[in-house]
């Protein structure tokens, strides 16, 4: 019995970093192409997830760049049907999560995914700023941001007369407590690996 | 008894209705909901869509805070906040270099310890068994139980129920006399956090669900999720477009439907606050699938 050594040479890929940094082995994805199968929004996407996870596993810096510029990472629901369905029980969603982040921290996120950029970080604002979600606040915050001025103005009447659309944020005590939070991770400088 | 409570910003907000029904729901059966004090936003899709460190360090708070409250054990209604505490809880359990970066971005102490409930596991746990005590008529509709994505997956964490055909839910419905329908999207994704950034997206997955729903002749959706409800509620006109049909199926909540049974009013429960009016058929009565959409299953059987 002998044993081949591999003299392991870092390529500074991505499938390298999600290794590293999330215990996700794309590697191990063998192309049976059942997360493209069940994943409800495949047909809306550029490339569906399995084709994501071969374009990762073939460590092409061009290949990488069209994962990272796809529409496919900004459409991922997160539903975690294909990761319920993989057979090598590949955590998809949490590569999925990975690309958006060094997406958008690269700067490299597809210009038709702004408004759902748009709504994350209207999103995370408004807790930034109150420690809660402030469903008037994000909508008006999003409306500005993705300039999609007069979408659901038809749904606030029915908001109002059901009192589902409350008129001031709930503040937290912690909001100091929650901004170290964010200044620790969102916005930290330089971005997040 | 006392039971921690985490409500999340949705019951706080545009499903408020959720929360009224958990509520009553416990008043009736003496639970007493301690809210985690002080609690934050778990961060839902929009943190961990955007950061990972973030996506962990907000439940992290709400666990931590929970925990200094003395709660060992809390409810969490809404699934996608039930979904997000037990990714963390796990992933700081089983990550320690994570968990310990964690800790630093969070600044507080944090065991991990607090037993975390969805909104079924309290239903099983604590209200079917002593539903003869309180059973006041019977929930008699075919319901079509809607478990979505966050309650069920990733089964490898959650480890509740099965995860493409979940029973629990189903079998709540049964205890209060009801029928629930053997449908094939009970776990399906709606859309979630789409719903306003790609409301046409949100239109036709929800779409499927709807009209799967109807075609397996249920008079109710009884969902557990306010990102369900809304979709399949508020969203319910853009579902419309994309079905070409008119449907007003209602969409129940599962602690709507449990307060029915228990007799608590309508209104107490929050059912006029649904955008699909909540007109339950009189008893026996079952609403046939619209004429149009009978014709497109057919094609795909």
């Amino acid at each position: 019995m002998s044993s081949v050594q591999h003299q392991v040479q870092k390529k500074g890929s991505l499938m390298e970093e999600i290794l590293d940094s999330r215990e996700i082995s794309v590697q191990k994805c063998y192309q049976c192409g059942k997360c493209s199968a069940g994943c409800p929004v495949a047909e809306d996407m550029d490339y569906p997830p399995s084709v994501i996870m071969r374009m990762v596993q073939t460590e092409d810096k061009a290949m990488e760049e069209a994962a990272l510029r796809s529409m496919t990472i900004w459409l991922c629901v997160t539903c975690e049907t294909c990761a319920a369905r993989c057979p090598m029980e590949i955590d998809i969603p949490g590569v999925m999560d990975y690309l958006r982040q060094r997406s958008y921290e690269k700067g490299m996120a597809n210009p038709k995914a702004n408004h759902i950029i748009s709504f994350h970080k209207a999103f995370l604002d408004s807790i930034d700023y109150t420690g809660r979600l402030y469903e008037l606040g994000l909508i008006v915050d999003y409306k500005m941001r993705s300039f999609q001025l007069q979408q659901d103005v038809d749904l606030a009447p029915g908001m109002i007369a059901r009192g589902k659309l409350g008129f001031f944020p709930e503040l937290i005590k912690g909001r100091k407590n929650m901004t170290d939070i964010f200044r620790k991770t969102l916005h930290k400088k330089g971005g997040l690996k | 008894m006392k039971l921690g409570y985490y409500p999340g910003c949705s019951l706080k907000g545009g499903s408020r209705e959720y929360k009224e029904s958990v509520v009553a729901v416990c008043r009736k059966f003496d639970i007493h909901l301690v809210e985690v004090p002080d609690w934050n936003c778990c961060g839902a899709t929009a943190a961990h869509n955007m950061n990972k460190e973030l996506s962990l360090a907000l439940p992290a708070r709400i666990l931590a805070q929970a925990e200094s409250a003395g709660l060992d054990e809390i409810v969490v209604p809404c699934a996608a906040c039930y979904n997000r505490l037990k990714v963390t809880q796990h992933e700081m359990a089983h990550q320690p270099e994570l968990a310990e970066k964690v800790k630093a971005i969070l600044g507080m102490e944090y065991k991990g310890s607090t037993s975390i409930l969805n909104i079924i596991q309290l239903i099983e746990k604590y209200i079917l068994p002593n539903l003869d005590d309180h059973y006041y008529r019977p929930f008699n509709y075919k319901a079509a139980c809607y478990y979505g994505c966050l309650l069920v997956r990733p089964h490898s964490i959650l480890q509740f129920d099965r995860a493409e055909d979940p029973q629990t839910m189903d079998e709540a419905i049964r205890k209060i006399g009801g029928t629930p329908v053997d449908w094939e999207f009970k776990v399906e994704c709606c859309g979630a956090g789409m719903s306003v950034s790609r409301t046409d997206l949100v239109a036709k997955l929800t779409g499927k669900v709807v009209e799967n729903a109807l075609y397996r002749k249920a008079e109710v959706i009884i969902v557990a999720c306010p990102m369900c409800h809304s979709n399949l509620d508020m969203r319910r006109p853009d579902v419309n477009k994309y079905l070409g049909v008119e449907t007003t199926i209602p969409v129940l909540y599962i602690t709507q439907a449990i307060g029915l049974a228990v007799g608590i009013d309508e209104k107490t429960l929050g059912l006029q606050r649904h955008f699909v009016p909540v007109h339950l058929p009189e008893r026996n009565e079952i609403v046939d699938m619209p004429a149009e959409l009978v014709t497109t299953q057919g094609k795909e059987e």
